[in-house]
């Protein structure tokens, strides 16, 4: 089983997608890959060679062909859908590259809806100071499209965190930021993330956001797949 | 911020479609209310006209046009029936099954501007001794009852009043025939006002019958035709006054008995058993006459007319509730393309794929309800908008929130349809891909 010391860990991983004609594509093949409780951890690699996937696969939203995932010695692998959404819920903080907010609700209630689907009662007092945390005490009210990207950006970190989680996936969430206010970014997440204790495992294309981290992994290197290509 | 309220936010962040198809859904609900309630108004109104007595005694006809005639003021009057043979009901062979027996005496029409009401010539009796709607007894708002010895007094309708603008003291001229179109007749005076009875005794006038009689063509020249052929008691009718006067105080003579006739009798009977027994012995006796049992009638006419009519609208109002239902259908189902984004945010903010689902078919029920409460209070408000013209022309009068329990099953009915017209999106967003939606932009 998963070595304790670990918080999240991947073994002989598999994952291929059905192309139209009906191949085979692989996608995913990595043999081993763990993520330290508290760690942060950049993942680089070329378009299309699997980031996306693989944060997918971690956080449970597509099941992988073989081998096992386990977050916090709880092995994803073998749980039912519905058991991975709740356990996604309660413990794995998502940030995607754009379009994180529901454009109907206010950056609180946003924030709120974070909370909304974990079984457990809301606490909108720890949204707030989440929203103040990442610089958005002013901003709690508004709409998503009366906020620049960064704001955006910002809120959907707060959200990704409001439920405590012990791991943070952002995928690529500076790639639509202007370069002026992409190190702010990246210097919350950080530093929420240290506050927090939530481990991050972060996707970037941008050699200036991983050259400020001490563990960058290309994927190319762990995924079988993508060496081949 | 539970699945309900996502659902409001879903609602309201789409506010022409959602006030359009809610707005639908108003009007299909707000046309099935308006059927219920007037169906249940004419039924309610039906059923409550002809009670307080067994049964009607007419001419030669038919049953319903007796008692649309006799009850409801309606359709031509009968055949008449002879003097004689209302004095069997009242002195002769069967006074002993009876306990009240009203002449009706038809035929003339007061003219009020546009409305036109019936003069019905009785006895005081009819007020009196008679109890409408069960067992209410009749009153006055105005004045009094007409008295048998003066013969040129009437009371009216509490809406001939209102309408025809008819007060407690005023003079009117019948004019002859239902048309109102014949001569006027001499003047009667109004003593009295009913209090509105809900019936349609409202939209009549009554005189007293001996006056009635006295009005020119009342009176037989000769020994007519009539439904019967009973042969004249030997005694003068003891109701008929020896002498009485008009409105001026002036003695004046009773019309003859031999030149008199009825167009219809109310019959009342002391018990259920008098009442079946005269009934039959009426309608065997051979002659033309007949006994009919308004409540009877009634009962058909809701059944044979009425019902089906009702039926007919429900279906054809439940459509357009059904077409309202669509519409929410199409319409949160155009929007699924557009929402699998937000839906794709959900799930990976933890949601299930039923709690996705759920937050559809929340949409669409709340849709339907808020569209169905909005056209329940819209029919109501549409009824008491309609309300006074439907007084004026038919006396009915309709209430606004006069509500009937009936009209709850309306609820349940909303949401069976809106979880129907929800299911289709709602396994779209069930069905969501993900992975493929994040992808997206939105
Ligand atoms: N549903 C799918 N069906 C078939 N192929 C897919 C599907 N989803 C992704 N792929 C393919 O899988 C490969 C990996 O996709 P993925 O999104 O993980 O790449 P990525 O490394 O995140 O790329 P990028 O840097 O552009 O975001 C791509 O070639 C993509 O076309
Ligand atoms: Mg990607």
């Amino acid at each position: 089983m998963s070595d304790s010391q670990k918080l999240v860990e991947l073994q002989s991983v598999q994952k291929a997608y059905r192309e139209p004609n009906g191949d085979r594509l692989p996608i995913l093949d990595i043999e081993h890959f763990a993520v330290e409780p508290g760690d942060q951890v950049v993942i680089r690699g070329r378009s299309g060679c699997g980031k996306t996937t693989l944060l997918h696969a971690i956080a449970g939203i597509t099941p992988v062909d073989s081998g096992s995932i386990s977050i916090g010695g709880v092995e994803l692998t073998r749980l039912a859908e519905a058991g991975r959404d709740r356990f996604r819920a309660r413990n794995v903080g998502y940030v995607f590259q754009t379009f994180n907010l529901l454009p109907a609700f206010t950056a609180l209630e946003n924030v709120v809806l974070g909370m909304t689907f974990t079984g457990r009662p809301k606490d909108r007092k720890r949204a707030i100071e989440l929203l103040e945390a990442v610089g958005l005490g002013h901003r709690l009210h508004h709409k998503p499209s009366a906020m620049s990207v960064g704001e955006q950006q910002r809120t959907a970190v707060a959200r990704a965190l409001v439920n405590k989680p012990v791991l943070l996936l952002a995928d690529e969430p500076t790639a639509n930021i202007d370069p002026g206010h992409q190190q702010q970014v990246v210097d919350m997440l950080r530093e929420v993330c240290i506050n927090e204790k939530v481990a991050m495992l972060m996707v970037t294309h941008s050699p200036e956001v991983s050259d400020q981290f001490d563990h960058v992994v290309a994927l190319e290197e762990i995924n079988r797949v993508a060496r081949a290509a | 911020m539970n699945y309900l309220t996502i659902a409001w936010r879903n609602m309201c962040d789409r506010p022409l479609a959602s006030t359009l198809t809610g707005l639908s859904m108003a009007l299909g609900v707000a046309a099935v209310i308006c059927v219920m309630v007037i169906h249940r108004i004419a039924v309610e109104q039906f059923e409550q006209d002809p009670q307080g007595y067994n049964f009607i005694v007419g001419g030669t006809g038919g049953r319903m046009q007796l008692v649309l005639s006799t009850v409801y003021h309606l359709d031509k009057p009968l055949y008449p029936i002879s003097y004689d043979y209302y004095r069997k009901f009242t002195d002769g062979e069967y006074a002993r099954y009876t306990d009240v027996v009203v002449p009706y005496c038809l035929g003339d029409t007061f003219v009020a501007g546009d409305f036109k009401y019936r003069v019905v010539g009785t006895t005081p009796e009819l007020f009196d001794e008679l109890k409408y709607d069960g067992d209410t007894s009749y009153e006055f708002s105005e004045g009094r009852n007409f008295k048998r010895e003066n013969f040129f007094e009437g009371v009216v309708g509490s809406i001939v009043a209102k309408q025809g603008g008819l007060k407690v003291g005023e003079t009117f001229n019948p004019t002859h025939g239902l048309a109102g179109e014949g001569d006027k007749h001499r003047e009667f005076k109004v003593v009295g006002i009913l209090a509105p009875t809900g019936t349609t005794n409202d939209r009549a006038i009554f005189v007293n019958m001996e006056g009635f009689y006295l009005l020119d063509g009342h009176a037989l020249s000769a020994k007519p035709p009539t439904s019967d052929d009973t042969t004249p008691s030997t005694t003068p009718d003891p109701g008929i006054p020896s002498v009485g006067y008009d409105n001026a105080g002036n003695e004046v003579e009773p019309l003859p008995e031999s030149q008199r006739e009825v167009t219809s009798l109310l019959v009342r009977c002391p018990s259920a058993i008098d009442s079946m027994t005269l009934n039959t012995v009426i309608n065997k006796s051979g002659s033309a006459t007949q006994a009919v049992a308004p409540t009877e009638v009634v009962a058909t006419l809701l059944d044979n007319i009425i019902g089906p009519v009702q039926v007919v609208l429900l279906v054809l109002t439940a459509l357009i509730v059904l077409v309202a239902a669509i519409g929410i259908l199409v319409s949160i189902y155009n929007s699924m393309s557009e929402r699998a984004h937000d839906i794709a945010v959900m799930r990976a903010l933890g949601a299930s794929r039923m709690a996705v689902q759920l937050i559809v078919l929340l949409e669409a029920v709340l849709l339907a309800l808020l569209g169905g409460v909005a056209g329940w209070v819209l029919g109501h408000l549409m009824i008491g908008i309609a309300s006074p013209f439907v007084e004026a022309r038919t006396g009915v009068s309709l209430d606004m929130l006069a509500f009937d329990a009936s009209e709850l099953v309306v609820i349940p009915a909303l949401v069976l349809l809106a979880i129907l017209a929800g299911v289709l999106p709602a396994f779209t967003a069930y069905r969501t891909d993900v992975a493929k939606a994040l992808s997206g932009t939105r």
